[in-house]
């Protein structure tokens, strides 16, 4: 019977995986091994600004396991969302750890890179001829925010990694990808089930996350077959259960059913999972339901500013029954005082012990507290007045004279000397959007022979 | 009256882009779930009642049978690390469910 083996070291390269959970995959002769290097969770700063949010150390360590265990045995690799937000300097980053590694282990392959930088006028020009669409809750992508976007990638689908497979690579280093189709690209490739090969893409981009208990820093095996695929764990301490696996489809989803990627969907309503003992469960019933246009989910990052911070404790119960009011005081007070900063820049209190977390939504907000900790938070135009608007807004708050107040020396214990911190440039996501397109004109393909 | 963490196996928020985010409840047992499902506990009344939000503003409440599973999904009021934003991940947005104290079946 056909089956294709695919070995998952880990959920983020970069996360670790034990070496003995790597060995066991090995010996069953995996006919790839991929991993996911990236994800926007850590938000838009490592797009906007061209670094990893992985450690370049540990994304070494795994590699090198990886890569000396793959060639030597002829194994393809692929890696997808290179240096986590997948755009130029991150893939170029990943490219040179690769390079750096063959040559100390004395490696040779043909490797490919595929980027997947978008340009502004790619967007520019699908938004005039209305193949630009938001995604929820999205606002609406204009000229003005695309001039001010800096990096943007496209997420690539199965097609462009198929090509450098296509092509002899060995090892394909791709930039920013759609998290299953790094798995999905070789079987797919050679005739097994789309929406399979996706579903199990799906689960292995998270390594053993999906297995009970889960863990994102070890590894897990997928086998596709005709009509289903199994997984299986691969550290004695973990099992998949028809649970585990199905809890996983939630996860990060806004349908468990309907998850739309690059040219389709995949249509969950009809798997089963089964246990087939031995921590092993099988998954059957998925499919893939392609769409009449192409279209890419495009992320886009633009720089807001720069950000200065100070962090300070609050313990006198005075100054907390009316916090709320002091702050708006402060705040009103700062205005006066510096109206250029506050009207350019954005002041934001985050008081931890009341509603740091939630805001607004926070439904314990008038809750009594004996201590608040609060993160003044200053957003401007340039690095020299956040500094101002931070270090005034901290000076103030240090020494307003509230209503009812009786501790005349301070209103705030630093933890720290110096109190204010700067926290460098500030990022926000301004595209996220589908492109209407097609699945290989943005991905470029280079061969390079290592 | 009793709370979910009696009878939840998970209870958890993340983010599912920058701009939405999803409640999930995992129940430990069918029954529980079933009874949920049944006795339609979980809206969108509840859920614009728990978070202090419109009820327009929940995109979406979703059963997953296979998984003994409830997904609320909602937006985020700023996008995932915007100015002003205070949970990247999205991660930390569970809370109000677990406080919320609910009929029991058996009450």
């Amino acid at each position: 019977m056909a089956r294709f083996t695919i070995l998952s070291p880990t959920a983020i390269l970069g996360y670790g995986f034990p070496e003995s959970s790597f060995q066991r995959g090995l010996a069953h002769n995996p006919d790839l091994i991929a991993v996911d290097a990236g994800s926007a969770d850590p938000g838009p700063y490592y797009l906007g600004v061209g670094k990893s949010f992985t450690d370049r150390s540990a994304v070494r360590r795994d590699l090198s396991l990886i890569l000396s265990a793959a060639v030597s045995r002829g194994i393809p690799v692929v890696i997808g969302s290179a240096g986590g937000a997948g755009a130029s300097p991150h893939l170029q980053w990943t490219v040179d750890i690769v390079k750096e590694l063959a040559d100390e282990l004395g490696l040779s392959f043909r490797l490919g890179i595929v980027a997947a930088d978008v340009a502004r006028h790619t967007l520019l020009e699908g938004l005039q001829q209305q193949r630009v669409k938001a995604l929820t809750s999205v606002p609406p992508l204009t000229a003005d925010t695309l001039n001010e976007t800096g990096a943007m990638v496209a997420q690539m689908g199965v097609e462009p990694i198929q090509q450098a497979l296509k092509a002899g690579c060995e090892v394909v280093v791709a930039g920013r990808a759609y998290d299953p189709a790094v798995f999905a690209a070789l079987p797919m490739l050679e005739g097994y089930d789309a929406g399979l090969a996706l579903h199990l893409g799906k689960i292995l981009e998270c390594a053993a996350i999906a297995a009970s208990p889960g863990s994102g820093a070890d590894c897990a095996l997928g086998i596709l077959e005709k009509d289903r695929f199994i997984l299986q764990p691969l550290s004695d301490s973990r099992s998949f259960t028809p649970t585990s696996v199905a809890a996983h489809t939630l996860y990060e989803k806004s349908d468990p059913y309907i998850l739309p990627g690059p040219g389709g969907h995949l249509d969950l309503r009809n798997v089963s999972f089964e246990d087939i003992g031995d921590g092993r469960v099988a998954v059957s019933g998925s499919s893939f339901v392609p769409s009449r246009d192409y279209t890419l989910k495009i992320e886009g990052a633009r720089r807001v500013g720069y950000r200065s911070i100070a962090i300070a404790g609050i313990r006198d119960p005075i100054m907390i029954a009316s916090i709320s009011e002091i702050l708006d005081q402060v705040r009103s007070r700062v205005n006066e005082l510096h109206p250029a900063g506050s009207q350019q820049g954005s002041l934001h209190f985050h008081v931890y012990g009341k509603d740091g977390v939630m805001g607004n939504q926070e439904p314990l907000r008038n809750a009594p507290s004996h201590e608040l900790g609060i993160v003044i938070d200053a957003v401007c135009p340039d690095p020299q007045s956040a500094d101002t608007l931070c270090s005034l807004t901290r000076s103030t708050l240090l020494h307003f004279g509230y209503e009812g107040r009786i501790a005349t020396a301070g209103n705030l214990a630093f933890p720290f000397s110096p109190s204010d911190l700067r926290a460098g440039e500030v990022y926000e996501f301004s595209v996220y959007h589908l492109l209407q397109t097609d699945a290989l004109t943005l991905f470029p393909l280079s061969v390079v022979e290592i | 009256m009793a709370r979910l963490e009696d009878i939840a196996l998970v209870v958890r928020s993340k983010n599912t882009s920058p701009f939405t985010y999803s409640l999930d409840i995992m129940f430990r047992a069918a029954r529980d779930y079933e009874d949920f499902k049944s006795r339609g506990l979980i809206d969108r009344a509840l859920v614009a009642e728990l978070y202090g939000i419109d009820q327009e503003k929940v995109l979406d409440i979703i059963f997953f049978d296979p998984a003994l599973a409830i997904k609320i999904c909602l937006p985020r009021e700023i996008s995932s690390g915007a100015p002003g934003d205070r949970d990247v991940y999205g991660a930390q947005q569970h809370a109000p469910l677990l406080l919320w104290n609910f009929p029991h079946a058996s009450d």
